[in-house]
């Protein structure tokens, strides 16, 4: 499916995300309480079949917090990108996709690690990096006392 | 003597719980895995990391573009040239410029070059590992002549930084082309060495094959890429599937297996080797005239957006992603590290197999302890 298709195909199996062609993927954006559902959906069904998920990324927008999941279909070797957010930046949470991809495993804990994302479902949601007494250095209101990070 | 034969009992019912590393030399480098262990069965390998965390992506969000170029070479040291070339890549795609095509020739010869010294750096501590330290003296000294000539060139040895947004930092060395033709043909004969020394031995055989298995389900599942993914049929060469640089121009093979052992994760390295000398042979006496650098502006500004790029390393796929809000420094910067996502299949490869294996099957991986922390 070229990226127009996979948009309209994507829309068809959840009418509240939106769809947007970007210069080199599809986006789709989707409200936090759909994301299991539709990521569930895109691996599982024949004619999507995203199977190998490459990237999650963990982003403070600002005002809220969101993650971004890259998508590849071994079998048809089209890509999606999937875009989630929430403004709640005391107790952000997600739905877990270990269940659907393995690779989640490792990726979610890093988003953890550094965002303070948490992930409902996860088998082992812990620090991987950092100590539990750090902040989380990426958000954007994180300070360093020891003030190396200044922009 | 009752008594010790009941807590033996008792022992042998327990799980054995044992540290590897972080000062370990089968892991080179600061990666501790946690093994549970029955007798000599290990039941789950856990791996801790963070030794060497030094907050990249952090600290990419308060410098500019070209400076990050610098930074990526920190990561996975061994493909040093092809994270630049990551980077370099996406942000002339988000600026749209057009690159001269000696310069993609030359960043295309310079990967294959990292690609050919990684493996032989992997060769030469895999057989370590496993005891044939006669591979480590003859894998350093093939090394060595491909690290002379990026010296002559790049000005640098290991993390060259020769790559920089809109071309190359200086044009190559006049010697470059003569000097990598030489190393082709002396590198085609000392590889059957290689062979003969390791490939074939029956002790080497023994210790790799059948062990740490990786199915092709879960290759993909764990978004294991690279040698690892390729060892289990897993067809995942960026090269192939998007052609970046001048991938598009030269004929190669990828090297594809279906057993997913330790033993065919070393073959694919080894075939991956004769493959990058195919791909310079076809590119070495054709480096188009030009320019090495288009002129770029002095300060890098990406428009606002966000751009992926992935580029396959010796190790796997690496992934920038880029998150631009029009300013000289990135919103966010996420480098989905090959090492990173390779790891985590370690755990499901190891279980049930013994513990001197784990040796064979986490030295089969290739990590690189930098690029698994960033």
């Amino acid at each position: 499916m070229n990226k127009t298709e996979l948009g309209i195909f994507i829309k068809s199996l959840e009418q509240d995300c939106r769809t947007k062609e970007g210069k080199q993927f599809t986006e789709v954006i989707v409200p936090s309480s759909k994301l299991h559902q539709l990521a569930f959906q895109l691996k599982e069904n024949d004619e999507s079949s995203f199977d190998f998920l490459f990237c999650i990324t963990g982003v403070d927008y600002g005002q809220e917090l969101g993650v971004v999941y890259h998508l590849r279909s071994t079998k048809y070797g089209h890509t999606v990108v999937l875009k989630t957010r929430t403004a709640d930046r005391e107790n952000p949470h997600f739905d877990s996709v270990t269940d659907i991809w393995k690779a989640a495993e490792f990726l979610e804990r890093e988003v953890y690690d550094l965002l303070g994302i948490k992930f409902i479902n996860h088998p082992d949601l812990r620090r991987l990096f950092l100590d539990n007494s750090w902040g989380f250095p990426l958000r954007k209101d994180y300070v360093d006392d020891i003030n190396i990070v200044t922009k | 003597m009752e008594e010790q034969v009941k807590t033996t009992g008792i022992n042998e019912q327990e799980e054995y719980v044992i540290n590897m590393g972080p000062q370990h030399p089968s892991t080179h480098g600061v990666l501790r895995l946690v093994v549970s262990l029955k007798g000599e069965i290990v039941k789950n390998v856990e791996p801790h990391v963070g030794y060497i965390h030094r907050g990249i992506e952090k600290m990419c969000e308060s410098i500019t573009y070209p400076q990050i170029i610098h930074l990526t070479d920190r990561m996975d040291y061994l493909s040093a040239h092809i994270n630049n070339e990551a980077v370099c890549l996406n942000v002339e795609k988000a600026l749209e410029i057009e690159i001269p095509d000696r310069v993609k020739v030359i960043r295309t010869i310079m990967a294959e070059l990292t690609r050919i010294q990684s493996h032989q750096l992997f060769w030469a501590t895999f057989g370590m590992d496993l005891g044939g330290l006669t591979c480590f003296f003859y894998g350093l000294r093939d090394r060595e002549r491909i690290l002379d000539i990026w010296e002559e060139t790049c000005g640098s040895r290991m993390i060259v930084s020769y790559s920089c947004p809109g071309g190359l930092m200086y044009d190559i060395h006049p010697n470059f082309q003569k000097r990598v033709k030489d190393f082709i043909k002396y590198f085609r004969k000392t590889l059957p060495e290689y062979d003969q020394l390791l490939t074939g031995n029956v002790i080497f055989r023994e210790r790799t094959m059948g062990i740490g298995k990786l199915s092709l389900e879960d290759a993909v599942s764990f978004g294991v890429t690279g040698p690892v993914g390729r060892a289990a049929g897993f067809s995942c060469d960026v090269r192939k599937y998007e052609p970046y640089s001048a991938y598009d121009r030269v004929k190669f093979n990828e090297v594809l297996f279906t057993e997913g052992d330790t033993y065919h994760r070393y073959l694919v390295r080894m075939e991956e080797m004769r493959e990058s000398m195919n791909i310079i042979d076809q590119l070495i006496d054709n480096i188009p005239e030009g320019q090495y650098a288009v002129k770029m502006k002095p300060v890098i500004k990406l428009p606002e957006g966000e751009y992926y790029q992935r580029v396959e390393t010796a190790r796997g796929e690496l992934g920038v992603y880029i998150v631009s809000d029009g300013n000289k420094n990135p919103f966010r910067i996420k480098f989905r590290s090959p090492n990173f996502v390779n790891l985590a299949a370690l755990n499901m490869m190891s279980k049930g197999f013994k513990i001197a294996d784990l040796v064979a099957i986490s030295g089969s991986l290739d990590l690189i302890i930098p690029d698994i922390d960033r």
